[in-house]
């Protein structure tokens, strides 16, 4: 079996408001996960902090199943922060092409910048990756990262969530490294919410096998989460048109 | 108490369906729907149920219309040229009076048009999907939750009424996630003893048919089915009024562009504009008592809608041209902000009544 060389360990261990995967990132970061888990958002937060920290980032969109809300909708936000997007040529137009960015190799190739990957959903999204992990692999440095939100129907147990997880290393071959725990409501999660997930993360940790890397909690919480959740990661919401304003609800 | 999921509007459809006694989904895919099918092959299967990806979409409602007629109840998703393919079986199973839901995820036209998110097929749903004098019930969610519950009410209205009702969605509503408390599962249906069951020589024999030899018989069921019509007309129209107590403006709106909409009122309140909105919640029936009834209180009406004024007309019916009726409308797969919406709202002001 491959070892991955990068290890987060090797960071320090008293962790200020940050997760450690951040104080000693990866080359490549992935995520991974079940349709609508959030890793769109995440991934878009989690290259914006990278960037902060005066890191050379790129992101890459390798979503090509869902062809609604999508990195491109953020391209302005991130070329404000200095970040390169790769998305395929067709996000956010009427054709429904499942292609994948060519630019993709570029990202690979060029070992001098953090690369943040956006997986597409479940197996079936997952599976356009496969053609790039023979090049990970080989570099082996990166986490892929499990997207989780007990909140999701079909990913309500531990067991149900390590089931979606096996389909996705199957489907694309690279095995994960790490859990995100990214239980939520939308604008509507509490911090109960995110703190009565706790033994639900531990139960998948134990049956995968894999540590928690972050635990994701809405901006407006993130105060109060402090010391009470594990790795804790603030993430700010995209705002999308569809959403209603507190006062119009 | 109930417990809360975070879910995709395409979701939310399909679980309602399932907690609504569905045991039969026939789809094919196409976006902005393809979770509706990709939710029910992961669901069917561990409850016994059926799902099948059927050949095309003239296949899947043909096999919602052998369901139908056995009684159970059935559904089949697609969105707009999907539909309109569909639009023939539509009709067979109106002239045959069974119940069925059919799920329309809109997307823009005409022709291949777009898979963004459109509202267009408005007329296509509400003045009867197919050949023939014929209406389905036509439902118009406005959130994750009403995709859910009115799903629900889907089901439970065509039985009523022996009518196939069409869920009328977009794109936007399809694709986007919010918190939902589904309904219980349904636990009381109502009697059929015309479905194709069976007779074990014990009745006469049932038969689902649109097909009547003598001209006077067809007629007949035309006239009675008109009547059940008017019927529905008279007790099912819904509709959600907001803010419309001291309204001067009534903006009229379904669907996503009702979401928009309401963000734009909030801000015309600010401004000192008297604004609000009847949101229909079924599009046929029609909710035309409330806006007959605010066509003489308010100064004007808008419109907003992602189709070229096809919601419009039915407002102008309904308010009997008393009152104008302004278009605030995007299409092609755009949505208009609420911005342009509050645009309008100044507008529709100046130009008073």
């Amino acid at each position: 079996m491959l070892m991955n060389s990068y290890s987060s360990a090797s960071a320090p261990r008293e962790a200020g408001s940050e997760p450690v995967i951040l104080q000693n990132p990866p080359r490549l970061t992935l995520f991974a996960g079940h349709y609508g888990s959030g890793k769109t958002n995440i991934a878009l937060n989690y290259a914006l902090r990278l960037r902060s920290h005066g890191k050379p980032v790129t992101m890459a969109d390798l979503d090509i199943v869902n062809p609604y809300f999508r990195m491109e909708d953020s391209r302005k936000l991130l070329q404000e922060a200095g970040i390169e997007l790769i998305a395929s040529a067709y996000a956010n137009t009427n054709l429904d092409a499942p292609a994948m960015p060519k630019e993709t190799y570029s990202l690979l190739a060029d070992k001098s910048r953090f690369g943040v990957l956006d997986i597409g959903g479940d197996d079936r999204g997952a599976l356009a990756l496969g053609r790039y992990v023979p090049d990970i692999l080989a570099e082996n440095h990166y986490e892929m990262l499990l997207v989780a939100n007990k909140a999701r129907p079909l990913t309500r147990t531990a067991a149900d969530t390590a089931a979606v997880m096996r389909e996705i290393a199957e489907a694309c071959g690279l095995p994960f490294t790490g859990l995100v725990n990214n239980t939520n409501y939308g604008a509507e999660t509490t911090l109960e919410d995110v703190l009565e997930s706790a033994g639900y993360i531990r139960e998948l940790s134990e049956i995968t096998e894999l540590p928690l890397r972050m635990t994701c909690i809405r901006s407006e919480l993130a105060d109060d989460a402090r010391g009470r959740v594990e790795q804790p990661f603030p993430l700010h919401l995209q705002k999308l048109y569809y959403m209603l304003e507190p006062e119009s609800r | 108490m109930p417990e809360k999921v975070l879910m995709k509007g395409n979701e939310a459809i399909a679980e309602a369906a399932i907690l609504a006694g569905c045991r039969h989904y026939f789809g094919y895919p196409i976006t902005p729907q393809t979770e509706v099918a990709a939710y029910m092959s992961k669901r069917m299967p561990k409850i016994g149920g059926t799902f099948l990806q059927a050949e095309s979409e003239i296949a899947a409602i043909n096999m919602v219309y052998g369901v139908a007629s056995t009684g159970k109840r059935a559904m089949t998703s697609s969105s707009s040229p999907g539909i309109a393919l569909k639009c023939e079986g539509i009709s067979y199973l109106a002239g045959a009076d069974l119940p069925a839901l059919i799920v329309n995820v809109q997307r823009g036209g005409p022709g291949l048009g777009g898979i963004q998110p459109s509202q267009s097929d408005y007329f296509l749903a509400t003045r009867g999907p197919g050949h023939g004098d014929f209406h389905v019930l036509v439902l118009a969610p406005a959130s994750v939750q009403e995709m859910a519950d009115l799903t629900f009410k889907a089901f439970e209205l065509a039985d009523k009424y022996r009518m196939p009702a069409m869920l009328l969605a977009d794109g936007t509503m399809g694709q986007m996630m919010e918190p939902v408390v589904l309904p219980a599962p349904a636990e009381h249906f109502i009697e059929k003893p015309w479905a194709v069951t069976g007779t074990e020589c014990k009745r006469p024999h049932n038969i689902a048919n649109s097909l009547f030899l003598l001209p006077e018989v067809l007629e007949r069921m035309n006239f009675e089915r008109f009547e059940r019509y008017a019927r529905v007309e008279e007790e099912e129209p819904m509709w959600e009024s907001f803010l419309m107590e001291d309204a001067e403006i009534c903006l009229v709106s379904f669907g996503i562009t009702a979401r928009v909409s309401r963000n734009a009122i909030v801000q015309a309140r600010k401004e000192g504009l008297k604004a609000g909105m009847i949101r229909p919640k079924t599009l046929w029936p029609f909710p035309k008592k409330p806006l007959l009834e605010a066509a003489g209180k308010v100064k004007s009406f808008i419109s907003v809608e992602l189709s070229m004024g096809q919601m419009r007309e039915d407002v102008e019916l309904a308010v009997r041209c008393q009152k104008p009726v302004y278009l605030c409308n995007r299409t092609g797969g755009m949505i208009p902000t609420p911005e342009e919406v509050l645009q309008s709202i100044r507008k529709a002001n100046e130009e008073g009544g």
